[in-house]
């Protein structure tokens, strides 16, 4: 199957992962020239083309790629899983000297879950929701380890407690609703390691959840690999974890590993332009907040803030706005009013929960929350999931209301504005969302989601709607070409620049931006990241940025609020918080950051 | 198009467009004047030069059933049409604006789609009178209220989309929202219902017409044909049989066209 050349070529690269120290006979795992292809209706499309590399016992290999890399591909091509369509077309997978693409089904299955076990990426879909957790760990063993019912159940709740979970006994008997998604995370990887494999691949095993989370979950990975000196394949998309965790790391860039050797090698004195650059971008690796480009810097002083032409639209009457609502009309920059664009003062918000056998508790969703967005600076929300952020963000942005408290904007208060007054502050305020693929419309071209905030008030005439929109679409660093596409055709990061065009359109001084890059690939969030800096300088636009991530915050913002459970444990510039945080859950976030280990 | 390779779909569009030539230009079809009585041929069987047989006046049937495409073709489109575009603005009012309204509405609803479709219809007939305008209106009338659940459930699904959230803190006025993003993205369910629709309404229409609630004679109208022929199926059971057959076939035609275009399969 292989040639000789390539099979040459490929051992060297095979050893150059484990370094000069590990015997060949001390990998468990030898992947050489490995060759994975999925078929589709235009013939077959190359997934994984000729990535050899090896895992030594007892370490861990990350694999560290952005979406579409082959890194997910690899982690099912190794235990011959590969989603319909996909199959191994030449190379050879050895785990402890054999040969797996030859073995048959039977013999496969023997070895996965028992030999080698496989941690899934999302929690919430791969546990069986109608089966206790501890029965799902009993099954591996069972059919594995042959054990009986009882030993089994024993067994089960015994790992349950070396994964980490508190009360392993009642836990045992929950099922995976009850828990929580670090919890599902923490019985996977028990299943994952319940028979004592050689190997575990770990695919994205942390992604799906929160840093502090992220941060036991790995640490009980590592404790895991010590304990048992297992291998792990540890497949990343962000290199700060892999930079953490992993001894070895393969960066993968469509379909071929680029660059592999130790962490240390790798990320200290990267070689590959890729490397390099997914270094850089990391954001747990970066550490300073971006500065603005030094053409948006120019594009600035040519146009004299507040000239630009989005904020001198033609066709807009200055009084409309006045006549129609309660909103003075903006006249540009320079009517710079209170220097505060927003404030919020004690906002309250709850929800009623129907709690489980009648009853109801109230959750305080946001408690007392109050903070300012001085004019043209960044201020950012931080937190995890249920700390109040978004709902903050929301009530902020009027589109949801709070129960009790004020939001002022520009120094007038907006807290019960309704109807046409609404809307007319939608001028002034606009929200980009954190999922690109739901924001904008499936069935309307790109330059038409563009104009839209201009139709809506009615600005300019088709011709000009569309300028602006092409205007816009440069802006935003895209080619107009884009313009008659469908959001269909575009890639996550150009849809969410799209979005960020979008909400620039009317001109609006404030931009509530609701985790705008977590749903992208880190170099593409640094880029947009970098897109966001430079329109603040050349628009004069304040940004309300709520992310769970501190290493984005870190990149952006000039004041920091830290949330959890509905309020704001600390508030301060971004350099305080960052550098001398006070409270003790900053402290966590702050060290739970990925990537600290690294250079 | 990978439809266009299944030999079933193809006879069905082949069925539909003879049907729609029929309707639209019957001349081109037709053998005969449908009108003229011809003495000395009544109720001939089916032969070259007449190739359903002729009825009882002396009429070529072929020609008859020709010329009944268009009235019976035309007036279930338009059942269709009066169906598909009161029931989708009333499930798009409903699904909107939510709440009160929407339970009002609904429990309408629920009482038209709990009375038969043909006694609707006969309701309709009966009191804004005979013929196929009339006809049709009290066929669409009796659909609007699935179509009316349809539109109201994909609007309460499109509410819910973050574009549309996206779309109200854009500024945009709560009909834009409803006519740009909601209508579009909530039609394609409701355009696949439709087409199902359309072989129900044919045989709705048909079987109305073949009451007498259609258009007087001697105008050609399938279901009138086959009524017609009632009196001669002891002797000549093809003047019944035959646009009986045609219905059929037509019907199956474009179930079997509408469900590629629901993507069902």
């Amino acid at each position: 199957m292989i040639e000789h050349g390539s099979g040459a070529k490929t051992g060297s690269g095979a050893n150059s992962v484990a370094g000069d120290g590990a015997a060949a006979d001390d990998n468990i795992l030898v992947v050489r020239d490995l060759h994975v292809s999925y078929a589709t209706r235009s013939g077959p499309v190359a997934a994984v083309r000729g990535i050899s590399f090896v895992v030594p016992r007892g370490k861990i290999v990350a694999i560290v790629g952005e979406s579409g890399s082959g890194k997910s591909t690899t982690s099912q091509a190794l235990i011959r899983r590969l989603a319909s369509g996909g199959r191994i077309d030449s190379g050879s997978i050895e785990f402890e000297g054999r040969d797996l693409g030859p073995m048959s089904e039977r013999e496969l299955r023997s070895i996965r879950g028992g030999r080698i076990g496989f941690v899934p990426q999302d929690p919430s879909k791969s546990l069986n929701p109608l089966m206790r957790v501890g029965d799902q760990i009993a099954e591996a063993l069972r059919l594995h380890l042959k054990l009986d019912k009882a030993a089994a159940a024993t067994e089960a709740v015994r790992i349950l407690a070396e994964v980490g979970l508190p009360d392993p006994d009642a836990r045992a008997t929950q099922f995976p609703h009850e828990l929580s998604g670090g919890m599902r995370q923490r019985v996977l990887i028990g299943i994952a390691w319940a028979c004592n494999p050689q190997l575990v691949i770990a695919d994205e095993p942390t992604s799906a959840l929160d840093v502090t989370v992220q941060r036991h979950v790995l640490d009980n990975i590592d404790e895991l690999v010590r304990r048992h000196n297992t291998s792990v394949v540890l497949v990343t998309h962000d290199l700060a974890v892999a930079a953490d965790r992993a001894d070895y790391v393969a960066v993968m860039s469509n379909g071929e590993i680029v660059e592999q050797g130790t962490t240390e090698q790798v990320l200290s004195s990267p070689t590959h332009e890729y490397t390099k650059k997914l270094v850089e971008s990391a954001p747990g690796l970066a550490s300073r907040r971006l500065t603005p480009s030094l053409t948006a810097l120019g594009e600035q002083q040519q146009s004299s803030a507040g000239k630009l032409f989005t904020h001198t639209r033609p066709a807009q009457p200055a009084g409309s706005a006045t006549a129609s609502g309660a909103i003075p009309a903006h006249s540009g920059a320079d009517a710079a009013g209170a220097t505060n664009i927003l404030e919020v003062s004690n906002l309250v918000k709850t929800f009623a929960l129907r709690r489980q056998g009648g009853g109801s508790q109230v959750l305080r969703a946001v408690d007392d929350v109050s903070f300012v967005v001085p004019r043209g600076s960044t201020f950012s929300i931080v937190g995890e999931s249920g700390s109040g952020k978004t709902t903050t963000a929301r009530i902020a942005a009027r589109i949801a209301s709070a129960d009790s408290g004020t939001v002022s904007f520009d120094g007038t208060d907006v807290t019960s504005l309704s109807g046409e007054a609404l809307r007319q502050l939608r001028r002034r305020v606009q929200v980009v969302y954190q999922n690109p693929f739901g924001s904008l419309d499936p069935k309307m071209s790109i330059e038409k989601i563009i104009a839209e905030p201009l139709r809506a008030f009615r600005v300019g005439d088709r011709t000009h709607r569309a300028e602006v929109a092409r205007e816009l679409l440069e802006h935003v660093s895209l080619s107009p070409s884009l313009a008659q596409r469908r959001p269909t055709e575009l890639s996550g990061g150009q849809r969410q620049r799209v979005a960020i065009a979008r909400s620039l359109a009317i001109g609006p001084e404030l931009i509530v931006l609701d985790e705008p890059v977590s749903a992208l690939d880190v170099s593409v969030q640094e880029q947009i990241l970098q897109l966001l800096v430079d329109l603040q300088v050349q628009f004069g636009l304040s940004y309300l940025f709520i992310s769970h991530d501190l290493g984005v915050i870190r990149q952006i913002s000039d004041h920091i609020a830290v949330m959890r459970s509905g309020k704001v444990l600390e508030a301060g510039t971004a350099h305080d918080v960052l550098a001398n945080p006070q409270h003790e859950y900053t402290r966590e976030l702050l060290a739970a950051i990925p990537g600290q280990r690294a250079v | 198009m990978t439809n266009l390779r299944k030999p079933g779909f193809v006879l069905g569009l082949i069925i539909i467009a003879v049907a729609i030539v029929a309707s639209l230009a019957p001349q081109l079809l037709a053998t005969h004047d449908p009108f003229e009585s011809v003495a000395t041929d009544r109720l001939l069987p089916p032969s070259a030069q007449y190739l359903f047989g002729t009825d009882n006046l002396g009429r070529d049937l072929y020609s008859r059933v020709i010329y009944g495409a268009a009235l019976s073709l035309l007036s279930a489109s338009l059942a269709v049409v009066v169906g598909v575009v009161v029931g989708a603005i009333v499930g798009l009012i409903s699904g909107f604006v939510g709440g009160r309204t929407d339970f009002i509405i609904m429990r309408f609803v629920d009482v038209l789609i709990a009375v038969p479709g043909v006694l609707l219809a006969l309701i309709v007939v009966a009191s804004l009178g005979f013929g196929p305008v009339s006809l049709a209106l009290g066929v669409g009338l009796g659909a609007a209220g699935s179509f009316a659940r349809v539109m109201r459930s994909q609007v309460l699904r499109i509410r819910s989309e973050e574009y549309v959230e996206a779309a109200r803190t854009l500024g945009v006025r709560s009909p834009a929202i409803l006519v740009q993003h909601v209508l579009p993205n909530a039609a394609r369910p409701v355009i696949a219902m439709a087409a199902l629709e359309m072989g129900t309404a044919i045989l709705s229409v048909s079987a109305l017409t073949f009451l007498g609630f259609g258009a007087p004679p001697p105008a050609p109208e399938w279901g009138a044909l086959v009524s017609a022929g009632r009196d001669y199926v002891a002797t000549n059971p093809g003047l019944s049989i035959i646009p009986g057959a045609v219905i059929l076939v037509v019907v199956l035609a474009v179930n079997r066209v509408a469900r590629s275009i629901g993507g069902d399969e």
